[in-house]
């Protein structure tokens, strides 16, 4: 019970004045509050746990700890393209 | 981006398993605190693919699991009263009290309902004015905001129907308590992604030094798990012992002020008994006075309920990390998630159940290898 997962928002209503928002989990669609994250907008992903949205994604460290997984320099790697490579 | 696939990537895991192999000289045991993550590492094969001299511990982060039996038993008790309406997250159903579970309850006539969140309780309670609308509220921090904020709305919307059986608990204490225990062979920990993202992780400083650990935030993905594991390796291998945030995309070292701010109102902090860890000072949240009247355990003055102790189920020491499920010697045989026995095979985040459901049907001392049961697991 305590996962909590990424999904995007697609739009955001107000419930008695409680900010909730629906968000789209790979295309199953849940209300959430949003009452913990009141900068999200339409588009943004976020983190999603029992109805409540708790963090926004941030894409661009996302992409920064991809690529610095991406350039790790693996031994393997370092040794292999020096003869073969063409 | 998803945000799943990405770190999802075989060809980057490639890599970051051939890293952490290349960087290991000796054995080293690691904890991953998280249930989520427990499961993540059995479902992908992480912990057998890396290199032999690295450990993972599962450590006692599934709040199902924790949970003791004397408050299954306050939950049992309250959920038969008539005109209750008890509501809890579906896992906690048959988590066995001392006499019986809640779907047991539910079977002689209880009314015990299953919510995905508890503003669907907070509904109910407006829903239903002539009924008292109980919610088991159990959970780490992250799930305390949600709680927070139901008792918030209950008492804004002036309902007077509408009460949490707190079972709060967090993360740190448990941690500290587990360095501290004579047995603990916790060298490095991976911190709980999901729980840094509300609470941030200023507490951790001072755990890595004083016990001279690596504790590095780590997601849930195979790629985070993978990158906080490389990372903790690093620091062991260096002889070095400080935080390190791996998942910087949800968790900032603040982490979330308008949820804390909303637990800081209606919550204070308790000691609390966790299952398997037994008690710890200061490690969970109780409602504040403000909210007493929202307050399950006060408003249904129950008697204190004598525990009956479970002897087959050694779960305990599963959530202390000192027994392997596939150890333990119903696992498999008399313990099935169709016929769990204890929490942590009942949970979807139990490490029981983690075993039981990826195959980790047999340890090196298990000769017969039960026949595997296809159960659902919504991780
Ligand atoms: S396998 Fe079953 S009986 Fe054994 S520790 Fe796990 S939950 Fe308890």
């Amino acid at each position: 019970m305590c996962l909590a997962v990424p999904g995007q928002l697609e739009s955001i209503h107000e419930v008695d004045g409680t900010r909730m928002g629906k968000v789209n989990f790979g295309g199953i669609l849940k209300e959430v509050c949003l009452e913990f994250v009141p900068d999200l907008e339409v588009g943004d992903y976020t983190i999603v746990h029992v109805g409540f949205a708790l963090s926004k994604i941030d894409e661009q460290t996302a992409r920064e700890t991809l690529e610095a997984i991406a350039s790790l320099n693996n031994l393997e790697e370092e040794l292999g393209p020096g003869d073969n490579s063409s | 981006m998803k945000y799943l696939t990405e770190f999802r990537d075989g060809e980057l895991a490639k890599k970051l398993f051939v890293e952490i192999a290349s960087l290991v000289t000796r054995t080293w045991t690691l904890m991953e605190v998280c249930g989520g993550q427990t499961h993540s590492i059995i479902r992908n094969g992480i912990d057998q693919l890396l290199p032999r001299q690295i450990q993972l511990i599962h450590g006692p982060g599934c709040p199902v699991c924790v949970t003791p039996v004397e408050q299954i038993d306050r939950a049992l008790a309250i959920a038969a009263l008539p005109k209750v309406t008890f509501c809890s997250f579906g896992d906690m159903l048959r988590v066995p009290g001392s006499h019986g579970d809640l779907f047991q309850v539910k079977s002689q006539g209880g009314d015990v309902r299953v919510v995905y969140s508890p503003l669907d309780a907070v509904k109910l309670a407006r829903e239903n004015p002539n009924s008292e609308i109980v919610f088991f509220a159990i959970g780490f921090e992250t799930t305390a905001p949600a709680n927070a904020m139901a008792v918030y709305q209950a008492k804004r919307l002036g309902l007077k129907n509408f009460s949490l059986l707190v079972s709060h608990v967090l993360v740190p204490p448990a941690m500290e308590a587990i360095l501290n225990a004579p047995e603990n062979s916790v060298q490095g920990f991976l911190a709980a992604g999901h729980v840094c993202s509300v609470m941030g992780y200023h507490q951790y400083p001072q755990l890595a030094k004083r016990f001279r650990v690596p504790i590095v935030i780590t997601g849930f993905e195979p790629l985070d798990l993978l990158e906080g594991i490389r990372r903790a390796v690093l620091q062991l291998e260096a002889g070095q012992a400080f935080v390190e945030n791996t998942y910087p995309r949800v968790v900032s070292l603040e982490g979330n002020r308008p949820a804390q701010d909303r637990i800081a109102e209606v919550f204070e902090l308790t000691d609390r008994i966790w299952r398997g860890m037994g008690w710890i000072p200061k490690s969970g949240w109780r409602l504040r006075e403000e909210y007493r009247g929202f307050d399950a355990e006060w408003k249904f003055e129950l008697p204190d309920l004598p525990v009956v102790a479970d002897t087959v189920c050694r779960s305990g020491e599963i959530l202390r990390g000192t027994l392997k499920p596939n150890r333990c010697p119903a696992f498999g045989n008399s313990c099935t998630p169709r016929t769990p026995l204890g929490a942590t095979m009942v949970s979807s985040e139990g490490a029981c159940a983690a075993y039981f459901n990826y195959g980790r049907l047999i340890d090196l001392n298990l000769k017969s290898v039960p026949e595997v049961e296809t159960a659902s697991c919504p991780a």
